[in-house]
């Protein structure tokens, strides 16, 4: 402690943090532009991800609950066996109401076995104790504050402008925040990257003009997949969202799904 | 049939009850013992650092005899602390990411930046402020690998002037001032990355940061006081009561405002009975018994509470040794008890599915990464660390209750 600390001194080392701190943005801008190269690097050539805005809808009135969609999403994605799903099926079956109860509906049976990939087994109660039965189709929500990208501390995962909620495997260090930030349950660690893994919509086919696996194999056209920016004649999303009254996942979070439904019930989750 | 079969095949393997969302139904929770021991430690640093600045910046003269060893328990829970984070991720050679290219709006990403501030900023100079004149008598004095330590730890700074020491004691005190709200940051962000999860209706909750800090601060000084009864057990001396009592004192205080506000976030789940109460409560009843019933409830908080609250009023009337064997057993009951608590929370919120229609179940292995043998090396090892701390720079003689710093501050003269 022989020299003293002199006013100057402190001063300069305090405006040269605040500079480290300023130079900060910066870098980040300057990060940002690197990796914007290079993940437009992997996208087909001539596709702007600013000129599209993909988007899917549920019209469960029309689900058969095949399983087509979550078993060809398996294929199409290497998805890992096992209780891994980007997308799958859920099947409700809401009892009628026991006699005398006074109630409007009786109990409420949810499965999804194997995400509904080989169909269902026989419903868990007698056919004529059933009020309703539907399935409904899930996968990522897309939604416009997902809390997924929110909480990713590395940010690998993030929105991408054309609509799709993406994950860089590169970058993701498998902490695992996402999948607990995730409301509906869209997210799993992959036990093969060790990374988080989901839906992109198929991003590999929808920036090469095709469409995502699931829509295309879904003999019903349950699933409708469409782009805001570029509608096409007659766009089938278009008219999903004409003809039908949607509504959306757990609202109440906020999150605002971008993924509306039709034909379900208050009890889909 | 190979239909029938994979149903079958689906709902036998794991154990749940109800629905679960597919990606959910696998064997063990994602956020395994390595998450509930993550929150433990962090807590027990904040604890540990809040029992030091209740001598140093409130001059609660009597408990100068735990002050370093609090500081010291406080530094090797810290070095420790993000071990379990650590070895739980999926790609741990990528853990520097958060660092080096934090995502801002994330709880978890601010955490490397509260972490190294803490450590290198508050509780590394606070412990080097309060031991840069010892480390240069003892380099002196101390010959060997041991002397060359101290030598080291000097940092080349072997001024012993008064107006030096004057400044080391200053540097501390505002470094215990600083590193007050520090500590609170640091496990306060602990309790926010649980709380900012609103998809999950176990955690997101407002006051989970609150509960957090507060259970942190009680188990903190139950460590202290286990930590220093142990201590002089082992070298064979007499307890300082003076001291001892005081810690009970804060115990029992740290205890009651914990389980009020605990208590309030319970009452305030069970009057409010949102959406998902149901399920969240069956969870807590079935699969949470023993932990949260038992573990925390019981023997964590009212048992404690009624051995502290009985000493609190009748001190005078209870023997020293039978005093001594109830801190010893409140302090022990209590660490256990919060250590359920962290249970409860980490585990307890991935025990039902977020569809809010079935719960889950998780066995502890014994052996794995998420298993409890890796658990208990990793709580064991902060103690092995401090063992360390201990030999080398904890005098055999502990300040006495009555101890006055070596040099009086100017304003310190408040008993």
């Amino acid at each position: 402690m022989k020299e003293p600390v002199s006013r100057r001194s402190v001063l300069r080392k305090i405006s040269a943090a605040l500079a480290g701190l300023a130079t900060l943005p910066v870098a980040k801008t300057a990060q940002a532009a690197v990796q914007k190269i290079l993940v437009s690097a992997s996208l087909p050539r001539g596709y702007d991800p600013k000129k599209h805005k993909w988007v899917m809808a549920i019209d469960a009135n029309r689900c058969i609950g095949c399983g087509l969609c979550a078993e060809a999403c398996k294929r199409e994605n290497h998805v890992p066996e096992g209780p891994f799903f980007r997308t799958w099926i859920e099947r409700y079956i809401i009892a009628k109401p026991k006699e005398g109860s006074g109630e409007a509906r009786g109990e409420t049976f949810v499965d999804s076995p194997n995400g509904g990939m080989h169909g269902f087994p026989e419903p868990p109660v007698p056919k004529e104790d059933i009020q309703h039965s539907f399935f409904v189709p899930k996968l990522c929500n897309l939604c416009e504050r997902s809390p997924c990208t929110q909480v990713c501390p590395v940010g690998a995962t993030f929105d991408a402008p054309d609509g799709a909620v993406l994950i860089d495997p590169k970058y993701c260090i498998g902490c695992g925040f996402c999948i607990q930030a995730c409301p509906y349950g869209c997210r799993f660690l992959s036990p093969v990257t060790k990374t988080a893994e989901k839906c992109t919509l198929c991003y590999h086919r929808i920036t090469r003009g095709l469409r995502p696996a699931c829509v295309e194999v879904c003999p019903t056209q349950a699933r409708i997949f469409g782009d805001l920016m570029n509608p096409l004649p007659e766009d089938p999303i278009q008219r999903f969202y004409q003809d039908n009254r949607v509504q959306t996942l757990k609202p109440h979070l906020g999150t605002g799904p971008r993924v509306f439904y039709a034909g379900i019930d208050k009890e889909v989750r | 049939m190979t239909n029938e079969l994979t149903n079958i095949v689906v709902e036998i393997l794991p154990r749940f009850e109800g629905y679960v969302y597919p990606n959910e139904a696998s064997a063990h929770p994602l956020w395994g013992f390595l998450i509930v021991l993550y929150p433990y430690i962090t807590g027990l640093v904040a604890g540990a650092f809040i029992m030091a600045s209740l001598v140093r910046v409130f001059k609660v003269k009597a408990l100068e005899p735990v002050y370093r060893l609090s500081l010291l328990t406080a530094l090797a829970f810290l070095l420790c602390a993000t071990l379990p984070l650590l070895f739980h991720l999926g790609h741990p050679e990528r853990c520097f990411e958060i660092m080096i290219t934090p995502h801002f709006t994330s709880p978890m990403a601010m955490f490397g930046f509260v972490y190294a501030w803490y450590l290198m900023a508050v509780l590394l100079l606070e412990l080097w402020f309060d031991y840069r004149q010892d480390f240069v008598k003892w380099s002196q004095t101390t010959a060997g690998f041991k002397g060359i330590i101290y030598r080291a730890f000097t940092l080349g700074v072997t001024d012993e002037s008064d107006a030096a020491v004057r400044l080391d004691m200053k540097m501390g005190w505002i470094l215990s001032i600083v590193g007050i709200p520090s500590a609170f940051l640091l496990h306060g962000y602990v309790g926010f990355i649980f709380g900012s999860i609103k998809a999950n209706p176990w955690w997101g909750n407002v006051l989970m940061p609150i509960i957090f800090i507060l259970s942190a601060v009680a188990s903190g000084i139950a460590l202290c006081v286990f930590n220093y009864m142990v201590l002089t057990w082992i070298r064979r001396h007499t307890v300082d009561m003076r001291c001892l009592d005081t810690m009970g004192m804060f115990l029992f205080y740290a205890l009651v405002v914990d389980a009020s506000v605990e208590a309030l976030d319970w009452i305030h789940r069970i009057y409010s009975a949102e959406e998902g109460f149901n399920v969240i409560y069956y969870m807590a009843r079935e699969k949470l018994f023993y932990t949260l019933s038992i573990g925390q409830a019981a023997i964590g908080t009212l048992l404690p509470l009624l051995l502290l609250g009985s000493l609190q009023l009748f001190r005078k009337h209870v023997p020293e040794l039978v005093r001594r064997r109830m801190y010893f057993a409140s302090a022990s009951m209590m660490l256990l008890g919060v250590l359920a608590m962290r249970w409860n929370v980490v585990i307890g919120g991935q025990l039902f599915s977020k569809s809010l229609r079935g719960v889950m179940g998780y066995k502890l292995e014994f052996a794995g990464v998420e298993g409890w043998l890796m658990g208990m090396v990793l709580l064991g090892l902060p103690f092995v660390i401090l063992t360390v701390f201990v030999k080398l720079f904890l005098s055999e003689r502990l300040p006495s209750s009555g101890h006055e710093p070596h040099v009086n501050l100017p304003a310190a003269e408040k008993a």
